[in-house]
């Protein structure tokens, strides 16, 4: 494995007195999709936030090199790491255009006026967007919402592009093109960790994955032997299965 | 009445509408971005007012300590942080904002003897000293319980009233003061008379309204804080920090506040304590239009004016209680056709 872009060390979150995460350790390296699967409520949108910087936790989290302490959200998206939320958080009262706009807020501050450019590219990767680019986000459709989510992340020029949940609430023939364009993006060379509920759409395009459970990282490896797992098939891919892999 | 009184009337009014419009305006501003209900907005404009007419006085406006005693704080706090935190980096924008700069504005104002100075200069002069504060105390009252609820915001807004009416009357004393006016000039329409002053409140408002419009609808940072007022974690996500666009509306609304005073200090007598009555205007104006709507909190300010100024008219002793008293079926409306929106958690 190349050098990571992000790694994780012995990363905990609780709220208030409950543990919600436990001594999570992840790698993400440039280039690479790795993916986070695992049932509701194991702590994938809770690590994300953690990452981001929108929770307090402990443990060490190192991206592009440097362990981040004090971590603020604001210094990481400078640094080159996005979140494309659950809730994709988009301004629903302001135009597609303008979304997106703001995706390059960090770049801007600090004298990068290529955002025309970017803005080209990201209606490149989504023509659709390109065709409501005055429309309010607030009226788009599902899909449509979380491509803005994505191109509006993409316009920082992140080094890092987490995603929640992208396929969530999303018809499956949208699903299947939203996944398309994230296969596609990491041909860019944009490092993606991809936390999914949908494991086989996910371990389909990811390099590595984890499995999390209850907030710890149950098992781990690489995509295809994740997806070849006995345990995985069962739980996650299967059509009976249920309940949760056991830690061995 | 007839309409020469009516005339006359609407145009006091409208010129007192104009300025609280853009009270209202900057109240649902801080409102949308920090959810601060901005009651020390008035004291902006006190401050603006004072500051101007202590200028023409040719004596140094208290309000010039104030800067340089809340920069050296703000400065202090934040060194101390960003040791602690190992970022040293964010020292020379503490020094240059907090330390040389009021400095510099300090310098100015002691060597250049602003009573002889036109008053464009008299009036920039003004603005430097009082608009610096908004950040200021944004940084000192507001940004360490920025995630609070709004009630104990609101609690710290009347604390920071209560202060700087009180600061206030140390600085200026308690006589009011009035200023030169812009112009003399005189206008005739018809039966009406139209004065310099009036206009240039008028024409200030209008140019000041249209800026504002340009800055929310054109340029980032303005979308940034519109960003901000609707969704605040994915702005957070696009790296607009809430300590940025708290700051920066602070900004907007403490030059807002002391431009008005500036502007109406010509025409009413303005006191230490004056520009909570004008800033309560301004809110009554805000709250008729829910705190979020800017076209809304403008037509609302116009009506306060024009119902202020009639009620001068027709029952001068009860004039306050008539403005005031406007936002009960306000609310009472408000709260019939408009559904209840939980705070935020």
């Amino acid at each position: 494995m190349t050098t990571p872009i992000l790694e994780i060390r012995e990363l905990c979150v609780s709220y208030g007195k409950v543990e919600a995460l436990h001594h999570i350790n992840l790698k993400v390296s440039a280039g690479q999709i790795v993916t986070v699967i695992g049932p509701n409520g194991a702590g994938k949108t809770t690590m994300l936030s953690a990452i981001m910087g929108l929770l307090p936790s402990k443990g060490e989290i190192e991206f592009q090199g440097e362990v981040q302490r004090n971590i603020e959200v604001e210094h990481l998206v400078a640094m080159g790491m996005t979140l494309v939320p659950e809730k994709r958080e988009l301004f629903g009262e302001m135009s597609v255009e303008d979304n997106l706009l703001l995706g390059a807020f960090q770049r801007y501050r600090h004298g990068d006026r290529d955002e025309g450019k970017t803005m080209d590219q990201v209606f490149g990767t989504f023509p659709r967007l390109k065709e409501r680019r005055m429309q309010l986000a607030g009226t788009l459709s599902g899909g449509e919402r979380q491509m803005l989510a994505v191109g509006r992340a993409l316009m920082a020029k992140p080094k890092l592009l987490m995603l929640d949940e992208p396929s969530l609430g999303l018809a499956p023939l949208i699903v299947r093109e939203i996944f398309h364009i994230i296969a596609d993006l990491k041909k860019t060379g944009v490092a993606i960790l991809l936390v999914e509920q949908n494991a086989r759409a996910a371990l389909q395009i990811a390099d590595y994955g984890y499995v999390l459970e209850t907030g710890s990282v149950a098992l781990e490896g690489d995509s295809r032997q994740l997806a070849d797992d006995p345990r995985v098939v069962e739980t996650y891919l299967g059509l009976g299965g249920s309940g949760a892999i056991k830690k061995e | 009445m007839d309409l020469q009184i009516a005339l006359l009337l609407g145009q006091d009014g409208i010129v007192n509408g104009a300025i609280y419009a853009l009270l209202a305006l900057a109240l649902v501003l801080v409102f949308a971005v920090t959810r601060v209900i901005f009651i020390p907005q008035g004291e902006f404009v006190a401050y603006g007012a004072l500051t101007l007419a202590a200028f023409q006085a040719g004596k140094t406006p208290g309000t010039l300590w104030l800067l340089l005693g809340a920069g050296a704080l703000v400065a202090l706090i934040d060194t101390v942080i960003a040791v602690r935190a190992g970022a040293l980096g964010r020292l020379k924008r503490i020094a240059l904002w907090d330390l040389v700069l009021p400095a510099v504005v300090a310098g100015l104002v002691l060597w250049l003897e602003p009573g002889d100075l036109p008053l464009v200069a008299q009036v920039a002069l003004s603005l430097a000293i009082v608009v610096p504060l908004g950040p200021m105390v944004y940084r000192l009252a507001y940004q360490p319980l920025a995630e609070a609820s709004v009630l104990v915001l609101l609690i710290v807004s009347v604390a920071v009233h209560l202060a700087l009416v009180g600061l206030g009357l140390l600085f200026f004393g308690a006589e009011g003061s009035r200023t030169t006016p812009f112009s003399e000039a005189q206008f005739n329409l018809g039966t009406l008379t139209v004065n310099g002053q009036t206009l240039w409140v008028l024409g200030a408002s209008a140019v000041l309204i249209v800026a504002l419009y340009q800055f929310f609808g054109r340029t980032l940072y303005g979308k940034a804080l519109r960003a901000t007022a609707i969704n605040r974690v994915g702005a957070r996500l696009m790296g607009i920090s809430t300590t940025m666009a708290g700051k920066l509306s602070f900004t907007l609304a403490a030059g807002i506040g002391a431009l008005s005073g500036i502007l109406i200090a010509p025409i009413t007598t303005v006191y230490y304590d004056t520009g909570f009555l004008v800033g309560l205007k301004g809110f009554v104006a805000a709250i008729i239009a829910g705190l979020v709507s800017y076209p809304l909190a403008a037509a609302g300010a116009i009506l306060v004016g024009l119902l202020e100024s009639f009620s001068s008219f027709w029952a001068s002793a009860f004039k306050e209680v008539i403005v005031f008293t406007l936002i009960i079926p306000v609310l009472v409306w408000r709260s019939l056709t408009s559904h209840h929106v939980e705070e935020e958690e």
